[in-house]
């Protein structure tokens, strides 16, 4: 899976896209190859619950702070719906 | 003990550059693939005028402040002004716009190797725009030259490692040749950055001398923080643009060397400068920052899809001069630079308490002390529409987020203080240009006039994106109104 | 999406989460990161 640290939800959709539909401005190598892999955002509740809160707060904390979780979280659940089974059935 | 040492002043310098706009890395990388893709690129290039009336440039160039900028109503590419005075430059008062015509004139005179030619046609008219330049002496009108037959450019061109050189409006005016056949360092399209940033570079600190910050006989040391690579196939990046742009500005008397940190690149040089002077080892430090051509038209494609002009369409550079105690200029506080250690987690906090919270503690300050802060000055204008956000907002927000934690304001107070301690961003996307230093004449200008206490000036490096490392770095500076 | 004994690729950006801290969460989560890098869009 992929892991994403991306500060809004335009650069979230722009990287998981790329990751899944492939590139979606068929600019780079990824353009038209589908990855299919699953992108989560370090922000989602469900990864979120799974670091050590101490850890957490240590190394994201201070951005989630500032960043538009719930639009990035949206966004990230809209490209995931897109993707396809493979990717989809490790949302739930 | 060491001695006091001051910022004496800064000055800015951007050229309008639409017909290099096709040689930035993304365009150029994009047009070797879709040549097809230009007439769209093109279009959306903008006019001198349309350039010198964008409020953003106004003000890196100092005809407004970055709180004037924050009142003008976004898209701020729809402000049209009919330019003042002459239509072949605009100044303000930290420094000159000039047009394409004049740069190409610049960086011929910058050509100690005769590898950019000029047809004999533009190069009149590139002569006949300089003279009219309040920065070019006759010297720099005599270097340009001639030029050379267009059938002699034509024969340059048909043959590989030469690069047309063009005008917004697609006019052939030159090339620039490649000085190897077999050195990458030494192509074409290398030797034009590192052309584009010497000029720039130099063009900054000679707004420096013109404007009575600087008297160039007694600078001795030009410290270069530009990213560029300037070398050879032995030696890539082998440096010392600082003397190269020294011997350009007339500081017969430095020497220099390149102090290089990706963008934090100009506050280390700072600090260097800052350091040097204190020690006594030299009087006055001039630190210079060229343009970054490779950025030009970064985000172009945002922009055409946006309806945005392109947005990257100019050259910046920056100077400063770093000097012992006037009893005036801005107080370099050397016993406050914040460094991002090895040790020190890479998250946002670590960063931002490493670099802003802990050289404050150190003076018994909190970040409330501080009356500005400049970081990532990147123009929104430029990165939102290709959806990198809006990264001096992020970064004031992280600050003020940071304040909160540590209770120096509520929660609800975020906003007030990065309206009240931030600014819009409003540098071009050129690297190491946008990173706090954008805000330097204008901190200078309002700590002399008492209008500001305390600045600090706090960029990051993107260590990472040269693959010898994960980590990313950083480092911050406080400036002190001089209280004699 | 149970982070343990999963291969994870981590992609930070500068001025968000960079990778060194998506990297240090996974991990702690029971992770292998087999790639992290941090992206810069300026």
């Amino acid at each position: 899976m992929v892991l994403l640290g991306t500060p809004n939800p335009e650069s979230s959709r722009l990287v998981a896209l790329t990751l899944t539909e492939g590139d979606p401005t068929w600019a780079g190598p990824l353009a038209g190859v589908r990855l299919e892999l699953p992108v989560f955002h370090i922000t989602e509740e469900s990864i979120k619950a799974q670091v050590p809160p101490e850890v957490y707060e240590a190394q994201v904390g201070l951005a989630e702070a500032v960043l538009d979780t719930r639009a990035i979280r949206e966004t990230l659940e809209d490209v995931r719906a897109r993707a396809g089974a493979g990717a989809k059935e490790e949302t739930a | 003990m060491a001695r006091r040492v001051v910022v004496r002043g800064a000055r800015t310098f951007l050229a309008h550059a639409p017909g290099l706009v096709r040689y930035g890395s993304k365009p150029a990388r994009d047009l070797a693939r879709h040549e097809d893709l230009w007439p769209a690129l093109a279009a959306r290039l903008r006019p001198f005028a349309a350039a010198a009336a964008y409020p953003p440039h106004r003000v890196f160039l100092g005809a407004l402040h970055p709180d004037d900028l924050a009142r003008i109503p976004r898209p701020w590419f729809g402000v049209e002004r009919a330019p003042a005075g002459a239509p072949d430059d605009a100044r303000g008062p930290h420094g000159y716009l000039v047009p394409e015509e004049a740069l190409y004139g610049l960086m011929k005179a910058d050509d100690e190797f005769d590898l950019l030619w000029l047809t004999e046609s533009f190069a009149a008219q590139a002569r006949a725009r300089l003279s009219l330049h309040p920065l070019a002496e006759p010297a720099d009108v005599e270097r340009v030259g001639q030029g050379k037959p267009e059938r002699a450019i034509a024969a340059r061109l048909g043959e590989p490692g030469a690069l047309p050189l063009f005008l917004r409006d697609g006019r052939l005016v030159g090339c620039m040749q490649r000085a190897h056949e077999e050195d990458p360092s030494l192509a074409a399209d290398v030797l034009l950055e590192n052309l584009a940033t010497k000029t720039t570079a130099g063009m900054a600190l000679r707004t420096l001398v013109a404007d009575g910050l600087a008297e160039p006989a007694t600078v001795e040391y030009v410290l270069n923080a530009g990213e560029e690579a300037v070398g050879d196939r032995y030696q890539r990046g082998g440096g010392n643009l600082g003397k190269a742009v020294a011997e350009r500005a007339g500081c017969l008397d430095a020497s220099g060397a390149d102090v290089k940190a990706f963008c934090c690149g100009p506050v280390a040089a700072l600090v260097v400068a800052g350091a040097l002077v204190a020690a006594g080892v030299f009087d006055r430090v001039a630190v210079v920052a060229g343009a970054s051509l490779a950025k030009l038209g970064m985000k172009y494609h945002g922009h055409l899809a946006t309806g945005h002009p392109v947005i990257e369409d100019v050259l910046a550079g920056i100077a400063a001069l770093v000097t012992r105690d006037d009893g005036r200029s801005p107080v370099l506080r050397l016993d406050a630079v914040g460094r991002h250690p090895v040790a020190a987690a890479g998250s946002q906090q670590a960063i931002l308490e490493a670099l802003a919270v802990k050289p404050l503690e150190g003076l018994g300050l909190r970040l409330g002390d501080v009356d500005k802060f400049a970081t990532e000055l990147h123009n929104p204008e430029a990165t939102e529409p290709a959806g990198s956000g809006d990264v001096p907002r992020l970064n004031y927000r992280m600050l003020a987020a940071l304040a909160a934690g540590r209770k120096e304001i509520a929660r609800d107070e975020i906003e007030a203080w990065v309206a009240a301690r931030g600014m819009p961003g409003f540098a071009p996307t050129q690297g190491h240009i946008a990173s706090a230093v954008p805000f330097l004449a204008h901190a200078v200008d309002g700590l002399v006039a008492r209008r500001l206490r305390r600045v600090m000036l706090l960029a990051k490096g993107s260590l990472f994106l040269g693959r010898m490392t994960q980590m990313s770095d950083g480092l911050s500076l406080l400036l002190e109104a001089n209280e004699g | 999406m149970d982070l343990r004994g999963r291969q994870v690729i981590a992609i930070g950006e500068r001025d968000g989460v960079p990778g060194p801290a998506l990297a240090r969460c996974a991990e702690l989560a029971g992770a292998e990161v087999i790639l992290q890098m941090t992206h810069c869009f300026v």
